[in-house]
C-alpha cells in the first residue's frame, strides 16, 4: 500500500489537530450525555421503587415523592408508606462502610411498630461467591418479620441472633451495620 | 481471504489475552463469572472497533508527534459513550463491572491496536481488526470466567446446576483463582498449538 503524506508535526498542525479532535469528542459526549441521562436516573429510580415494593407492607401512596431526610442521619433517607392516608411503616435506605469491598446499601422495610418487615439489598461489592450471598433468600429470610427488641441485630458471633453467611463474616457484620443504623435513626425520628 | 485472517488471528495466533498477554487488569478482576467476562469483552470490543474505525479515517491527518494524545482522546470518548450507554440501557451488567468499564481506557490492547494497526492500515481492515481482536478477547474473558464460574459457584452464566448449599471450590472466584485459571488455559492453548503447528 503506497504511503500516503502525513500532515506535518508543525506546532500549528498539531494545536487544530488536536482541538479539533477534543472538540469533536466534547461534542459527541455531550450529546450521548443528553441522550442517556434521563434513563440512567430513571434506572436508579426504578431500582428504589422496586426495593420499596419488596420490603414495605402494601401501601398506595408513593414513598418516593414522600421521601425525608435528617441532617442528624446523614446517608439515610426515609420512605414514609401509608394505605388509605393510615401510616403502615417506613422504608429506610441505609449503607455501612464496613463492607469487604466497600459500601454496603440496604433498603430496610419496617412496619409502624418498627418490626422488620424486609430486607432489599441495594448494591454491594463484596466478594462474588461469599458476602454477595447477603443478597440471597436464605440469608435475607431470617430478618422477616423480627421484632428489634427481642431478636439481636448482630451476628451470632458478636452475641446476637443473627445468623452470619459462612465465610464472609465481614460481610454480614456490615449488613448488620447497616440495618443498626437504620433502625436508631427511625427509633430516634419516632420519637420525636 | 486476507480480511479473514485479520479478523481470525485475534481468537487464536494473536489472542490477546492468551497469546500476547495484554490486557490482564481486566481479565483477571472481571471474570470471576462468565457474564462478567462477556459483557467486559463486549464492551471492550465496541471500543476497539470505534476507535480503530475513526483512527483510521484520521491517520493522514494526525501528526506524528501528537498521536498518542489523539488516539487516547478518540478511545476516552469511546469508552465514556459506552459507559454512559451500558448505565442507561443494561445497569446490573454496569454495576457488576463497575470501575473496569472507566478503565477500559488503559487497556493496552486498544491502545496497542491503535499504534500497530489502525494508523497504518486501510478503515475496512482496522474494522475487521478491532472486531477480531476484541471477540478474541471477548471469548478469553468469557471461557476464563465460566472455568472460575464452573468450579467456583457451581454455575454458568448464573445458571447453577449445584442444589442450594453445595460446597464449591471458593478459591476459583477469589482473585488467586484468576491467576490460577489463566495459567491453565494458556497451558493449555500452548498445548493444542503445538498439535496443530
Amino acid at each position: 500500500m503506497a504511503e500516503k503524506k502525513k500532515l506535518p508535526s508543525t506546532f500549528l498542525n498539531m494545536v487544530v489537530v488536536l482541538t479539533l479532535v477534543c472538540v469533536v469528542s466534547a461534542l459527541a459526549l455531550g450529546f450521548t450525555y443528553s441522550q442517556t441521562k434521563d434513563a440512567i436516573a430513571q434506572g436508579k429510580i426504578n431500582k428504589v421503587l422496586a426495593a420499596l415494593k419488596d420490603v414495605l407492607p402494601d401501601f398506595d401512596n408513593n414513598p418516593y415523592e414522600e421521601k425525608k431526610t435528617y441532617a442528624a442521619h446523614p446517608g439515610l433517607v426515609f420512605y414514609p408508606a401509608t394505605l388509605a392516608g393510615e401510616p403502615v411503616g417506613t422504608a429506610v435506605e441505609t449503607f455501612s462502610s464496613e463492607g469487604f469491598g466497600g459500601d454496603v446499601r440496604l433498603m430496610v422495610g419496617f412496619t409502624k411498630d418498627l418490626h422488620i418487615k424486609a430486607i432489599s439489598v441495594l448494591g454491594q461489592t463484596e466478594t462474588p461467591g461469599l458476602g454477595t450471598k447477603m443478597d440471597s433468600p436464605s440469608f435475607l429470610k431470617q430478618f422477616a418479620g423480627k421484632d428489634p427488641a427481642v431478636f439481636k441485630t448482630t451476628v451470632k458471633k458478636d452475641g446476637g441472633n443473627v445468623d452470619a453467611i459462612t465465610a464472609a463474616t465481614i460481610s454480614s457484620r456490615a449488613f448488620c451495620d447497616g440495618l443498626n443504623k437504620a433502625l436508631e435513626a427511625l427509633k430516634q425520628e419516632a420519637e420525636q | 481471504m486476507k480480511l479473514w485472517q485479520e479478523f481470525s488471528k485475534g481468537f487464536f495466533k494473536e489472542n490477546a489475552v492468551f497469546v500476547l498477554l495484554l490486557g490482564m487488569c481486566p481479565t483477571l478482576a472481571v471474570t470471576g463469572s462468565a457474564i462478567n467476562g462477556l459483557g467486559m469483552g463486549l464492551a471492550t470490543t465496541a471500543v476497539l472497533v470505534g476507535s480503530n474505525t475513526v483512527i483510521s479515517m484520521l491517520k493522514r491527518f494526525i501528526p506524528d508527534k501528537v498521536r498518542i494524545p489523539v488516539f487516547i482522546v478518540v478511545i476516552a470518548s469511546f469508552v465514556t459513550i459506552i459507559d454512559l450507554s451500558m448505565a442507561a440501557y443494561i445497569p446490573d451488567l454496569h454495576k457488576a463491572l463497575g470501575i473496569f468499564i472507566p478503565l477500559i481506557v488503559v487497556n493496552c490492547v486498544i491502545l496497542g491496536r491503535a499504534e500497530a494497526f489502525a494508523s497504518k492500515r486501510g478503515i475496512l481492515e482496522s474494522v475487521v481488526d478491532g472486531l477480531g481482536m476484541g471477540l478474541g478477547f471477548a471469548f478469553a474473558l468469557t471461557l476464563l470466567g465460566a472455568v472460575r464460574e464452573i468450579l467456583g459457584a457451581g454455575a454458568v452464566f448464573g445458571w447453577s446446576f449445584l442444589p442450594e448449599g453445595s460446597t464449591t471450590i471458593l478459591l476459583f472466584i477469589l482473585s488467586p483463582g484468576a491467576f490460577i485459571t489463566l495459567g491453565f488455559l494458556i497451558a493449555l492453548i500452548n498445548v493444542i498449538k503445538r498439535r496443530f503447528a
